[in-house]
């Protein structure tokens, strides 16, 4: 007979919760990225402002994790549950934050001729959204398997920056006068790049989580 | 068999050393517990959780014999004392019992004065000047945190004591005859919140020289204070057997075995 049928209920509260904070973030890098590329400044101003939503989603959860510590003792499983939240609503808002600096860059150069078509920064967006998806799945579903699977697939995004680098590099080579765009640029690449990093924290909680194990499931080339 | 983290045992420094070994434990013909191989180290706190009719209290009356007192209970296997057996017939009970000492869950002080309730002890195991039962009282009231509140009343009836300090009390008297090892079985359950604090406090100052091993019901108090913990449920024939112990961190933050992990989360009970 289950005993803690409140205390497990409000765990599950917690569960949506993150949920919601995790669709606001993923919404958040898509449009950004959106905004990047159709040169959007009402939906970049819009991430921008979403951003506070997402800082208060996480306070808001954070608060709710300390209440259920304080007053509820969780052990165990349950525990080790309340601490990832604890990590993963930090990472979810860090990423939140560099959605919010590709959405500023959007912004910053919404006035400037484009550099060139954008094509691999939105497949690293689109790689770092998939992942991130994932990874509050294999979270909620306590899949460590999949959490491994997704911090493997960090390497794909890491290999996209080296390219979206290396053609940024080569564009400020031929013309210095494009240095202030591309570099730019290079802020979003690099933006994707540590939010993909984020998302593989996320992974290593789910690990933890379930096995009980900390463990450093791979590490990022950057 | 030794738990990582605490030390070696078997030395003649590290006496108060209790095991089990494929121990059995029958009244009548119902079986209370089953198969019980564990071994408590010295100088630590061990705490033995787990649901109501689990067997706790019957194992910890293992080490003291207290189950003799109940008409057909039955041992099997070894229960040892620093690699000594205690089950045998040659056993000195009364020897046994001041080297093996018991808190129980209410205070139970002798309707006399403090300071008589702390040489009751001594004053039957031995011969002692008034001054030499004057360092004992102090001694054990100290070593029980207890000294300071009482030290005036001494001639006072323990019953003017609060719960808390009756409690204290009855743990200073088990510290006057020497033991190496103090059994509690729930000893805070009668007594308020801040008064348990108190006595876990005592706990861990006297886990320093004594083999201590808790019964409680309740499991932060088995997290604060236990340096290993005990899991005991009950078999579908409602006989005891111990599910899994281990360092007491890692049995409330990961435990090995799923039902240890339903139990402290609240899953079952």
């Amino acid at each position: 007979m289950e005993i803690r049928t409140d205390f497990h209920k409000r765990l599950k509260e917690i569960q949506d919760e993150l949920l919601v904070m995790g669709n606001m973030v993923e919404k958040a890098i898509t449009r950004s990225m959106e905004a990047l590329k159709k040169r959007d400044l009402k939906l970049a101003q819009q991430v921008i402002d979403g951003d506070v939503k997402i800082n208060e989603k996480r306070f808001n959860i954070e608060e709710t994790c300390i209440q259920l510590i304080a007053t509820q003792q969780p052990m165990a499983g349950d525990l080790r549950y309340i601490i990832c939240v604890l990590n993963i609503i930090t990472d979810l808002e860090r990423i939140g934050d560099h959605a919010e600096g590709t959405a500023k860059i959007a912004v910053l150069t919404g006035d400037e001729p484009p550099l060139k078509p954008l094509v691999d920064l939105p497949r690293m967006a689109e790689k770092a959204v998939g992942m991130l998806r994932r990874s509050l799945e294999a979270f909620i579903n306590c899949d460590v398997e999949a959490a491994r699977q997704i911090i493997a697939e960090d390497d794909e995004v890491d290999n996209l920056y080296d390219q979206v680098f290396r053609e940024l590099l080569t564009f400020m080579a031929e013309d210095p006068k494009i240095l202030t765009r591309a570099t730019r640029l290079l802020w979003v690449a690099h933006n994707l790049e540590r939010s993909a990093d984020r998302v593989t924290n996320i992974c290593e909680r789910v690990v933890f989580s379930v096995t009980g194990k900390m463990e450093e499931e791979g590490a990022s080339n950057y | 068999m030794t738990v990582d983290g605490i030390s070696d045992t078997g030395t003649t420094q590290d006496r108060g050393t209790l095991r089990t070994e494929k121990t059995n434990l029958y009244y009548g013909t119902f079986q209370a517990l089953k198969d019980i191989t564990l071994e408590i180290p010295p100088r630590a706190v061990t705490a033995i959780i787990g649901p109501s009719g689990c067997g706790k209290s019957s194992f910890l009356r293992l080490f003291n014999r207290m189950n003799d007192l109940i008409t057909g209970a039955r041992v099997e296997g070894v229960v040892e004392i620093d690699g000594l057996s205690i089950c045998g017939p040659e056993i000195d009970v009364v020897e046994l019992r001041k080297k093996v000492g018991m808190v129980f869950q209410r205070p139970n002080p002798f309707p006399m004065s403090v300071f008589e309730n702390v040489v009751f002890g001594p004053r039957r195991h031995g011969r002692f000047s008034r001054a030499e039962l004057d360092d004992i009282a102090e001694r054990s009231l100290r070593q029980a945190a207890l000294w300071d509140e009482v030290k005036d009343k001494l001639g006072q009836s323990a019953f003017a004591l609060s719960g808390g300090q009756q409690q204290r009390l009855c743990i200073a008297r088990v510290l006057a005859v020497g033991p190496e090892i103090i059994l509690m079985d729930e000893p805070c359950s009668a007594l308020d919140p801040m008064a348990t604090l108190k006595i876990e406090d005592l706990m861990r100052s006297l886990a320093k020289d004594y083999t201590i091993v808790i019964v409680t019901h309740n499991m932060q108090q088995a997290a604060r204070v236990s340096d290993i913990t005990a899991f005991l449920m009950m078999e579908a024939d409602r006989s005891g057997i111990l599910v899994e112990h281990g360092v007491t961190s890692q049995i409330f933050t990961n435990p090995e075995d799923k039902r240890t992990e339903d139990y402290i989360t609240g899953r079952f009970g």
